[in-house]
């Protein structure tokens, strides 16, 4: 019984990394296809693919977006948070439900209307647009963690400050900041990752300057071949290092 | 003004940037889109006569109506398959690998989570295709003497869901067994029950609240999504996502994406309204 556990555990890790290992592998593939036999290892499409100007300003243009649609998400979040979490409003369960909201929505939906409202209103698909898309699907995910971190011996140290003669924005980023910093920093480096990779909000609502994902989707239609393997093992190489700052940071440190 | 009062009139002033952010990019363009599903396009022109002829086209429209059906199997199968994939493994991370590295197994088993989900799905096409690493393993040691079409089959719609899926159920149902005191099962045994009917009567119900949890997400995840099944299922067969993009793409028809758009979020309120009395949304 326990042989099978460990096999039936085996079985499934395989179908796990699979594809993430022929992804990896093949990035080092020689000629122009990445499929078997293996006849590398080469860097030439990791060197292709740093040298493409329009990749290089794709993946800057990613994190810019990624960036400051998490901060706005997060800023926006933690004030809603902070104001339903602190006094009981009437119709606060109602404020509730609209801010996690789009969570249950699908990201085409959301995009589609979006792209609806934008083009009654003669604004045009740019990084700009991306970014409002990214804040909306972003904003419920940072409210609902920094919502549930919020406790009452918060409440007591933010009336001791107030007490003691701190504005409400002193209070804010004095004092419930610091309490909350794992939360916010969760809240912050998953929307960072959830617009880094978001592809369809991207597609329709950018034009000429497009993000990552979108120039890698652009890629594919041309074909398989070992540079988007490449790319997309950089990508993910920047997922996983991005993932061990915030195990060694945020939940190294709420763990102590 | 009472202090109380004042107090709360402050709070709620904290919540108004958020509430207005989401109302105007999340409501309003929601309600424009309601509003443009009853219209329709006359040439190029969008023509707002407030009537469901949209609708009745979607429900009688063959090419239409098959892409709720091909969604709805497709995620369907795609759920149960997941539920039934993950929880063994979940189960064998929280009972069998020694408690110190359980942490570590649950990293691994979600770690190609953190890979782009285009590159994903294009990952899987690669390990699909007629050329690719299955097909020439297989035939290499001989289970199989030529490929056989799984890339542009729902085949590969499904596999690559379910290898998405699989990670999120096994976080969810693991967080929810390692609730469980092992007592739960002790007491079982104790009373007389053999490890099928502990299973079956004890540790189950006790992880349905996890198993629900990610079979919702999944279900609302895998029918909205438009990349893995145009990348892995080609055009063969269309899903909801995919005839939306569609309708977007040939005929700028945004009247008629607008009323899929509104018919996929009602199949996804009432599968929440289905689930929602397992759902802890809270814990996730």
């Amino acid at each position: 019984m326990r042989m099978l556990g460990w096999l039936y555990m085996a079985a499934i890790f395989v179908f796990i990394f699979l594809p993430v290992i022929v992804l990896v592998l093949f990035s080092f593939q020689d000629s122009r296809l990445p499929v078997p036999p293996f006849d590398g290892p080469t860097l030439k499409w990791y060197g292709q693919v740093l040298a493409d100007r329009g990749m290089m300003e794709a993946l800057r243009n990613s994190l810019a977006v990624a960036i400051i649609s998490a901060a706005v998400a997060l800023l926006l979040g933690f004030f809603a948070a902070q104001g339903l979490a602190r006094v009981k409003l009437p119709g606060s369960i109602l404020m509730r439900g609209l801010l996690i909201a789009p969570m249950t929505v699908s990201y085409l939906i959301i995009a589609l209307g979006l792209l609806t409202v934008f083009n009654n209103l003669g604004f045009r698909p740019s990084l700009w647009t991306t970014g409002i898309g990214h804040v909306v699907i972003n904003l419920p995910l940072c409210f609902a963690i920094l919502f549930a971190a919020m406790g009452d011996h918060q409440k007591n140290a933010e009336r001791a400050a107030r007490d003691l003669g701190a504005s409400d924005l002193q209070v804010l980023f004095l004092v419930t900041a610091p309490m909350l910093k794992p939360a916010l920093l969760a809240a912050f480096f998953l929307s960072v990752t959830f617009s880094w990779d978001e592809f369809i909000i991207a597609f329709l609502l950018t034009r000429f300057d497009v993000t990552l994902p979108v120039e890698i989707w652009s890629m594919l239609r041309s074909g398989l071949s070992p540079a988007t393997n490449a790319i997309g093992s950089l990508v993910f190489l920047v997922s996983i290092v991005i993932l061990i700052l915030l195990e060694l940071t945020v939940f190294r440190k709420s763990k102590t | 003004m009472t202090m109380e009062q004042q107090e709360r009139r402050r709070s709620f002033g904290f919540a108004v940037p958020a509430l207005i952010w989401t109302c105007a990019f999340f409501v309003v363009p929601f309600l424009v889109m309601l509003v443009l599903s009853l219209a329709h396009l006359e040439g190029r022109q969008i023509v707002q006569d407030f009537d469901l002829g949209n609708y009745v086209k979607i429900f009688t429209e063959p090419s239409l109506f098959k892409g709720i059906v091909v969604s709805l199997e497709i995620t369907v199968t795609v759920t149960i398959l997941s539920v039934l994939l993950a929880w063994p493994l979940a189960w064998i991370i929280a009972t069998q690998v020694p408690e110190r590295y359980q942490r570590l197994a649950i990293m691994l088993a979600v770690l190609p989570f953190w890979t782009s989900y285009v590159v994903r799905s294009y990952a899987w096409a690669l390990v699909l295709g007629q050329n690719g690493v299955l097909m020439q393993g297989l035939i290499g040691i001989g289970i199989l003497d030529e490929p056989i079409q799984i890339m542009a089959t729902r085949a590969a719609t499904v596999i690559g869901f379910v290898h998405f899926f699989v990670m999120l159920l096994t976080l969810t149902i693991y967080s929810n067994l390692i609730q469980l005191s092992p007592n739960y099962a002790r007491a079982a045994a104790d009373l007389g029950a053999n490890g099928w009917n502990t299973f079956r009567l004890v540790i189950l119900p006790l992880t349905l609240p996890g198993i629900m949890t990610g079979a919702f997400l999944t279900f609302v995840l895998c029918i909205g999504d438009y990349i893995t099944p145009q990348i892995l299922g080609g055009n063969n067969e269309l899903s909801m996502p995919q005839l939306i993009m569609l309708q977007l793409g040939r005929r700028g028809d945004f009247p008629m994406a607008s009323a899929l758009s509104v018919v996929l979020m009602v199949i996804v309120t009432l599968a929440y309204a289905a689930s929602a009395r397992w759902l802890k949304m809270e814990r996730v």
